[in-house]
């Protein structure tokens, strides 16, 4: 069966939803090109974090459907009430379902899914701001992300550690900006192994779609290396250029 | 919204210590036919709360499911799993609200999205 992606004319809009531009494109994109391991990581529960216009989780819920009924199911939250209206309307459009929830990341969420979730999508608001525009309703919470575009991605990241189950797949657009290195090694200290999966450049941006998976061998290795140099933080930075040396080969368990 | 997003739903309200089950108040239920797959039924059996959600299926109006004596054997019969999978998925909060046990606050679901957002002074 062919995979399909969401039809961007049967997108729905509003004017307080960001549209799927590059960023979405990308991340579909990198969805698409990943898609033999979902199928083979045979998840049960994904969630999309800020699920805006519903391109990216209809998309996923496409690209994943088989002829019988897979087992999957989906959630997908957005802080913007426009924006979960939107996304619902969109999935109704292609004929898939997910849970669609009005809240910021996932915070009614966190105490009885932690651990739960096999795939977690984000797209975040990566732009660099003045950080007194991050949380402002509407359509800029899509964008907005403070100093370095970091402050929502530095709130996102804690909680899909705590979402993700043991066998769990985090799927995370950033902007070059956003220091991806950076994030890779926080995501290393809390047993991550990372690697970037799409590279897009426009005109006006650097995209890169990372892939974080659990990595209990890298776990042991930072603390022993830890433990041996006694300054961790040389440490981190160096295994996480590593993993973006292409040292990431584990994604295709 | 489905039983089993109710089952996953807390109120995060600031000083609530204990945020789960919401209360539901239905105004209107609708059901939407799924196709049954016994593996995912299995998997999530043991995640699921089951008081509150033999409750919450109670309060949208489907009572057939087993209230004690609740044990993953029973996950071997093909009509307890018909009824957990009706309950689970196909049976729908459309408008209505899930209410904070703690404090009575609600939160409208309106066209099947619960809506969580929390004022400033909630946070």
């Amino acid at each position: 069966m062919p995979s399909k992606i969401a039809d961007i004319r049967l997108v729905a809009s509003h004017p307080e939803v960001y549209e799927p531009c590059d960023d979405s494109f990308a991340l579909v994109d990198a969805l698409l090109s990943d898609r033999a391991n979902l199928l083979k990581h045979q998840p049960s529960l994904c969630l999309e974090i800020g699920c805006g216009s519903g391109y990216v989780i209809t998309s996923l819920a496409l690209m994943l459907e088989q002829e019988t009924n897979n087992g999957i199911h989906y959630f997908a939250t957005d802080i913007n009430p426009d924006a979960v209206a939107v996304t619902s309307e969109t999935l109704k459009a292609h004929g898939v379902h997910a849970e669609v929830m009005n809240m910021d990341i996932a915070s009614g969420l966190e105490d009885r899914l932690a651990g739960l979730v096999d795939v977690v999508v984000v797209n975040p608001p990566y732009v660099p701001t003045p950080e007194d525009e991050v949380g402002q309703g509407g359509i800029v919470a899509s964008w907005a992300g403070g100093e370095d575009g970091r402050s929502v991605i530095d709130r996102i990241l804690p909680v899909a550690d705590k979402l993700l189950s043991e066998k769990g797949w985090l799927y995370m657009l950033t902007l070059a900006a956003n220091k991806p290195l950076e994030l890779c090694g926080l995501m290393r200290r809390k047993g991550y192994a990372s690697k970037i999966i799409v590279q897009r450049s426009t005109e006006e941006e650097s995209l890169h779609v990372i892939k974080f998976w659990r990595d209990p061998d890298s776990e042991v290795q930072i603390k022993k290396a830890a433990a041996n140099r006694g300054n961790p933080t040389s440490v981190f930075s160096r295994f996480s250029l590593l993993s973006f040396s292409g040292n990431g080969n584990a994604s295709s368990k | 919204m489905r039983l089993l997003t109710h089952n996953m739903l807390s109120s995060t309200i600031k000083g609530v210590s204990n945020g789960f089950p919401l209360t539901i108040e239905a105004a209107k239920v609708v059901e939407k036919q799924v196709d049954m797959n016994s593996d995912f039924l299995k998997n999530i059996f043991s995640k699921i709360e089951w008081k509150p959600f033999v409750e919450a299926a109670k309060t949208l109006g489907f009572s057939e499911l087993p209230e004690e004596d609740v044990q993953p054997s029973l996950l071997d019969s093909h009509e307890f799993l018909t009824k957990f999978h009706h309950a689970l998925l196909e049976i729908h909060l459309e408008e209505g609200a899930l209410v904070c046990p703690e404090t009575g606050r609600k939160f409208p679901v309106n066209k099947g999205i619960p809506n969580m957002l929390l004022l400033e002074d909630e946070v």
